[in-house]
């Protein structure tokens, strides 16, 4: 057992899964990278890093470099998965989701249903989620809720280097089109990950923290500021339970819902923004099965809903932080009819 | 200081334990003991577990109060004579020695860690602790189970000995390929491993599984084996849970696992939310599914246990104890029952398949005397 960053597990569940399984490919934007700079292919490895090495090993019929055309990648992918290839196609901003949601959206997320259930398309969709880098409102959008609301598409929004590794490794034995959200401020984060391949299934949230008094539920990044909260909380005598569902498609209600019935009060913490959101879909949830456990209502901490700020100080203000949480929690522990 | 003090002090069990929260003192201040007596209950990450008296005394302070988590090795209490002037203990207590962070880093790094071993064609992990002239021990876990199952018991018994613990085939840090699981395997694996450390003649505990292994193995290499402690152990009846047996080998999600892993304990509070993740991370792992289901095929097929090691037993020249919990809900207790008559039986109250833990001191001081005996 290791300790690996995000980035690296990423790239073992790749490495592993492409020398387990011929059939998996690596489709996108500079997957091999440097093509046509003095470092040669591979110089750059992605501009995320994550697949850096992988053309050495595999060559390029496996590691597949596109021109800027993510129609073009998604309609491939689509196209290789049905044909049999497990394509991991790699969107390099999800931002970008605009110009091939016909590919994702009308194609891959209904070949299965439209064929009677006679084709399968497993294909993976990498793509990069999240603010903080004053990147600006193009490139720091995090619309995991908007692949979620869509039936045929499975999606993935790990928060730590173990579950990026097993997750992904599931999406690319997944016989369906898994869209698979990294945060683009976590790619160093690390924790110990097993050398060994292994997948974790689907729809199993991971119980962070076990507490009696105010559930929390939050994705991805936030998982980790809401750690933060509850640390603070802890001192002044409120016990958090933090769930990190994992998946949002499937969304595994059940832990959801038990811890509610428990604690009897609910947070949401949501990166993206509020309106049709995952913290307006889980806090519908909750209303909906859990209303009688309900002993306050339901908060959410999210972005509101603008684009996201360019300016450093503006973005701060955007992305849900501690203190945020920190207060919801309060308010809902200490609410009285 | 004229008379002699000791500490008591934050034990580690386990390969991941860091530091441990006195949950409850069940002894108080100025109240003298006998060993074996319960003095505190500690909870880590994984387990909750009780600190018994090693020796006779009386608790003359009790620095970490309840709710206080410390580092392992960290300073719980202080143990003596009851006649001892409070200035000795106060000197005993500001003179102690807690651990430099930096200290602790080089402890860490010098901390037992397991190995692995290239044999017959196999990868095999151990952890091999102790040392002295004392007769070594190895140690033989049960099915799904790995060297963790001895974190109360390894440490205590490797005082004046080593003490070796192993991965099976297929379990824990062990490669997974186990061909057909079968008893024949699984013993050539124990035998090679044996073979190729030289320990010498050992006495060999084993629990569940590992249990019938060792009645196997002292059956086959008689010169090897100095005495056995079989707890619960296969092989001495057909019975045998199918639903913990199926439903461990089937559990992908939490809440299976943890309705199948609280049938091996009598108190369902010993498995904790940690426990159920780490037999679902071992569990996600390539490869143990598969090795788990044919080792559960070529032992317990149809729900019934397919391995005898009664006759191995009655042949064996060597004593042989038998330890069992009383409410083993996976292999019953009646088994017992099945030994040679020159086996000693222990049956412990309040216990079910992992007496090893659910009562580890007693079991240690059963193993403990048994051997030195």
């Amino acid at each position: 057992m290791t300790v690996k960053t995000i980035r690296q597990a990423l790239h073992e569940a790749l490495e592993q899964e492409m020398r387990r399984d011929p059939r998996v490919v690596v489709i996108g934007e500079d997957v091999s990278g440097g093509a046509g700079t003095e470092g040669g292919r591979d110089a750059a490895g992605g501009v995320l890093g994550v697949t850096k090495g992988l053309i050495k090993e595999f060559g390029e019929t496996r590691v597949i470099d596109t021109p800027i055309t993510e129609s073009a990648i998604m309609g491939a992918a689509a196209g290789a998965a049905v044909t049999g290839l497990r394509p991991v196609a790699e969107l390099m901003f999800s931002d970008f989701l605009g110009v091939c949601f016909d590919q994702i959206f009308n194609q891959a997320a209904k070949f299965r249903y439209m064929f009677g259930g006679k084709a399968k398309t497993p294909m993976v969709i990498r793509t990069m989620v999240g603010a903080g880098r004053s990147a600006a409102a193009q490139h720091s959008q995090s619309p995991y809720h908007i692949f979620t609301s869509v039936p045929g598409l499975k999606v993935v929004v790990p928060s730590n280097a173990y579950d990026a590794k097993g997750l992904l490794i599931q999406a690319i034995r997944d016989d369906d089109p898994v869209i698979f959200c990294e945060h683009k401020l976590m790619y160093d984060l690390k924790t110990e990950v097993p050398d060994e391949p292994y997948a974790i299934p689907f729809g199993e949230a991971n119980v962070v923290r076990d507490g009696d008094d105010v559930t929390i539920v939050a994705l991805a990044r936030m998982v980790h500021y809401a750690t933060e909260a509850a640390d603070t909380l802890e001192a002044e005598g409120i016990e958090c339970e933090i769930i990190d569902p994992r998946t949002t498609s499937p969304l595994d209600e059940d832990t959801i819902l038990e811890s509610v019935e428990r604690t009897g009060r609910l947070v949401v913490v949501d990166e993206a923004t509020p309106r049709c959101s995952m913290a307006t879909d889980i806090a519908a949830l909750v209303a909906d099965r859990a209303f009688a456990a309900l002993k306050a209502p339901v908060r959410r901490v999210t972005a509101p809903h603008t684009p996201v700020p360019f300016a450093p100080s503006l973005e701060k203000l955007y992305i849900p932080d501690k203190e945020r949480i920190a207060a919801a929690v309060r308010d809902v522990y200490g609410y009285a009819r | 200081m004229n008379a002699p003090l000791t500490a008591i002090t934050m034990p580690k069990w386990g390969l991941t334990m860091t530091e441990g929260k006195v949950v409850a003192w069940l002894r108080n201040a100025g109240v003298s003991f006998a060993p074996g007596d319960e003095l505190l209950e500690i909870e880590t990450s994984k387990i909750t577990n009780v600190v018994e008296a090693e020796a006779p005394g009386t608790l003359l302070r009790v620095v970490a109060p309840e709710g206080a988590t410390l580092p392992i090795g960290g300073l719980l209490a202080v143990v003596g004579s009851a006649d001892v002037p409070a200035a000795d203990i106060d000197a005993f207590v500001s003179g102690f020695v807690v651990a430099e962070p930096d200290e602790a880093v080089a402890e860490t790094a010098e901390a037992p860690a397991p190995h692995m071993l290239d044999v017959a064609g196999t990868r095999l992990r151990y952890l091999d602790i102790g040392s002295g002239a004392g007769v070594p021990m190895l140690l033989l876990h049960g099915f799904g189970a790995d060297l963790n199952t001895w974190m109360f018991n390894q440490p205590a018994w490797a005082e004046g000995r080593r003490v070796i613990a192993l991965d099976l085939p297929g379990h824990g840090g062990s490669a997974r390929d186990v061909g057909t699981g079968d008893a024949e395997t699984l013993r050539q694996a124990v035998e090679a491993f044996v073979a190729a450390r030289d320990f010498g003649p050992m006495h060999v505990v084993g629990h569940s599984l590992g249990g019938a292994l060792a009645a196997l193995l002292a059956a086959r290499k008689p010169d090897l084996v100095r005495s056995l402690t079989l707890i619960a152990p296969a092989g001495l009846g057909t019975e045998i849970n199918a639903t913990f047996i199926e439903g461990f080998v089937r559990a992908a999600r939490r809440k299976d696992a943890a309705e199948v892993l609280q049938l091996l304990v009598h108190d369902p509070a010993l498995v904790s939310r940690t426990m159920v993740e780490d037999v679902l991370r071992f569990k996600r792992l390539d490869g143990v599914a598969d090795a788990l289901a044919a080792i559960a095929q070529a032992w317990f097929a149809g729900g019934q246990q397919q391995v005898s090691v009664a006759a191995d037993l009655a042949r064996a020249n060597i004593p042989v104890q038998l330890i069992w919990g009383r409410e083993d809900r996976i292999v019953p207790v009646a088994h017992a029952q099945a030994a040679p008559a020159q086996v000693v039986t222990h049956v412990l109250n309040d216990a079910g398949h992992l007496p090893h833990m659910e009562k580890s001191g007693e079991v240690n001081r059963l193993i403990r005397r048994f051997v030195e005996g």
